[in-house]
């Protein structure tokens, strides 16, 4: 059994609304039951309620086997890098440090590193992932291509990141504006960006304090 | 052949020449060695050629030289040695002893594993010396009711015929042979009734070895049943059968899930690797300015990824030494740039500090967000 080729991750983080539904649902997960693969994070939570909800983007060139020493990471023919297989992965950590988007995490009294696997018992059934199902947002969507061209008109699918000098391409798709026309998501030029959401915070502030100055 | 390929030809053969010599000089120039047994010595002598060639092969990916190298180094490091010996019989026992961390995993898992890894261990402790004529029973000169154990051609010890322990030794494979298959059927109703293994597993990497398993203890069993109770009803056949699936299996020894009996133990050198690294200089993110593994291991990662090939270099030094946490940050911090723009002002403009802030777990709690104090360091507090 495999994922269906007409079948395919989109993420738009732009949408998440830290809801946790994914994080829930996820643990219920049959390959890796009671452990939740997915990461959660507030980017900046004293200033924004921007989240960040991540995913295995599942590598067309995977890093983290690339340099796993024990050779425990394999990539499936319809293109899902599969989580440490158990008898072989020494918990190195060498794939937790170097996966580009910070997806594995370690299971050290198990001596296993975990990710997500694309919630595999069901996408190579033709079923959605626990997270896609669960999430109300739909920034996490498993479906056709028609399917998401049609629901977010304004949006386009892209699969190319840059770290530094380095490109990667994924199976899964992050969302982003056609407005953009970006050929490539540069997420190292990211790395002073401030969250979304600070000035807003200090327009509110702003405002009520011209607001009483008014009266 | 290119350079990786002879060095391992090499090394293949040059084990399994010691392998040979070791027969010669175990079984005193075959005087010991059981004809009958000489398919058994082919099949070690190739898998003992193929599983060094596979294993030199491994050494010598990027990552992993650069682990069999450290490993050997901090485990040797003067200051350290006398705690690291201490370590190391601690960690096999835990580890290798008791499976302790496959227990942790499940108890199923834990019992099944470690049901068919001591059948195993026994059965090959008696099996390989006797195939290769390391050991072999003599009747003591002049009483026929008891036998004398010889090893490497060297009296042992002695004992009676009818005794329990001649019973137990004669029977070892027998006990063997119950453990892996009460541990093969653990294993193959976890196979055939949790879902997570079912949607994972091959058969040739999860099912082969178990089948194989199976028939060799059954097979061995049998011929204990034929010459027991049917006087030797059969015999031939079976031993011919026990014969191929046996070879069959030690053939199958290079290839697939079994090689982890040979890789596994690198686990021991990354754990000591770790220790160094908690002891030493911490990698300070150059995001958020926060500690999340040691200087050495993000070293050896620049060192392992430019080897492979990867291009992690940014204009400011080199993506790895960014952590996790914010990585996963950045990622959707880039997305937000493409639909809102770049920030107005970054932090430096802004006035504030130039280490960007720290993203938090929606939930911090185990097994939600990090599944351990280990990851707890990787994505940092």
């Amino acid at each position: 059994m495999s994922v269906p080729e007409n079948m395919e991750f989109f993420i738009d983080p732009a949408r998440c609304i830290g809801c946790q539904a994914c994080v829930q649902a996820c643990s219920e997960c049959d390959t890796h039951k009671g452990h939740s693969m997915i990461h959660l994070e507030y980017v900046d939570r004293a200033h924004s309620v921007q989240t960040a909800p991540v995913v295995c983007m599942h590598c067309d060139s995977p890093t983290c086997a690339e340099v796993c020493p024990a050779d425990a990471i394999k990539r499936t023919e319809d293109g899902v890098v599969q989580t440490a297989r158990k008898p072989r992965c020494i918990a190195c950590n060498n794939c937790v440090l170097a996966c580009p988007f910070g997806v594995p995490k370690m299971k050290t009294d198990f001596k296993l590193m975990m990710k997500c696997d694309m919630c595999y018992d069901r996408t190579s059934a033709g079923k959605k992932p626990m997270c896609a199902t669960v999430c109300p947002s739909q920034a996490l969507f498993f479906g056709t291509r028609e399917q998401i061209e049609r629901l977010r008109p304004r949006s386009t699918p892209n699969n190319r990141f840059w770290f530094g000098a380095q490109t990667i391409t994924t199976k899964v798709n992050m969302m982003v504006p056609k407005t953009a026309q970006a050929q490539y998501i540069d997420v190292t030029a990211a790395m002073s960006e401030r969250a979304i959401g600070k000035e807003i915070t200090l327009n509110i502030l702003t405002d009520a304090m011209y607001t009483g100055e008014e009266e | 052949m290119n350079k990786e390929t002879i060095k391992a030809t090499a090394w293949g053969l040059s084990v399994a020449l010691v392998v040979a010599a070791l027969i010669l000089a175990g079984s005193r120039n075959l005087s010991h060695f059981d004809a009958a047994l000489v398919g058994y010595t082919f099949a070690v002598l190739f898998a003992a050629f193929a599983i060094t060639y596979r294993y030199a092969m491994w050494l010598q990916r990027p990552p992993t030289a650069i682990y069999w190298k450290r490993g050997w180094q901090v485990f040797f490091r003067p200051r350290h040695l006398a705690l690291n010996i201490v370590n190391w019989f601690k960690r096999v026992t835990s580890e290798f002893v008791l499976n302790a961390f496959i227990f942790r995993r499940g108890r199923a898992r834990g019992g099944a594993h470690s049901l068919i890894m001591w059948g195993c261990v026994i059965a090959t402790a008696i099996t390989f010396p006797l195939t290769f004529g390391w050991i072999h029973f003599e009747t003591l000169p002049g009483d026929l009711t008891w036998y004398r154990a010889y090893v490497f051609g060297f009296p042992a010890f002695s004992f009676p015929l009818e005794s329990w322990m001649a019973f137990l030794i004669f029977h070892g494979l027998v006990w063997a042979s119950f453990l892996v298959i009460a541990g093969v059927m653990l294993a193959m109703r976890r196979r055939m009734r949790d879902h997570g293994a079912v949607a994972l597993q091959q058969f040739g990497e999860d099912f082969l070895p178990l089948i194989l398993l199976f028939a060799v203890s059954i097979t061995g069993l049998m011929l204990t049943a034929s010459y027991t109770w049917m006087k030797g009803y059969a015999y031939d056949f079976l031993a011919i059968l026990h014969a191929i699936t046996v070879i069959f299996t030690l053939l199958w020894l290079p290839f697939g899930k079994f090689f982890h009996i040979f890789q596994r133990p690198a686990q021991l050198g990354v754990s000591f690797y770790k220790d160094v690294g908690a002891r030493e200089e911490l990698a300070l993110c150059r995001r958020c300015g926060q500690a999340f593994t040691s200087r050495l291991h993000v070293e050896d990662l620049i060192q392992v990824e430019k080897q492979l090939g990867y291009k992690y270099e940014m204009e400011d030094g080199h993506y790895q030494w960014i952590c996790p946490r914010c990585r996963r940050a950045m990622l959707v911090l880039a997305q937000g740039r493409l639909w809102e723009g770049p920030s107005s002002t970054d932090a430096t403009e802004a006035g504030v500090s130039s280490v960007m802030p720290q993203s938090s777990f929606g939930n911090p709690q185990t097994d939600f967000g990090p599944l351990g104090e280990e990851d707890r360091t990787n994505f940092h507090p």
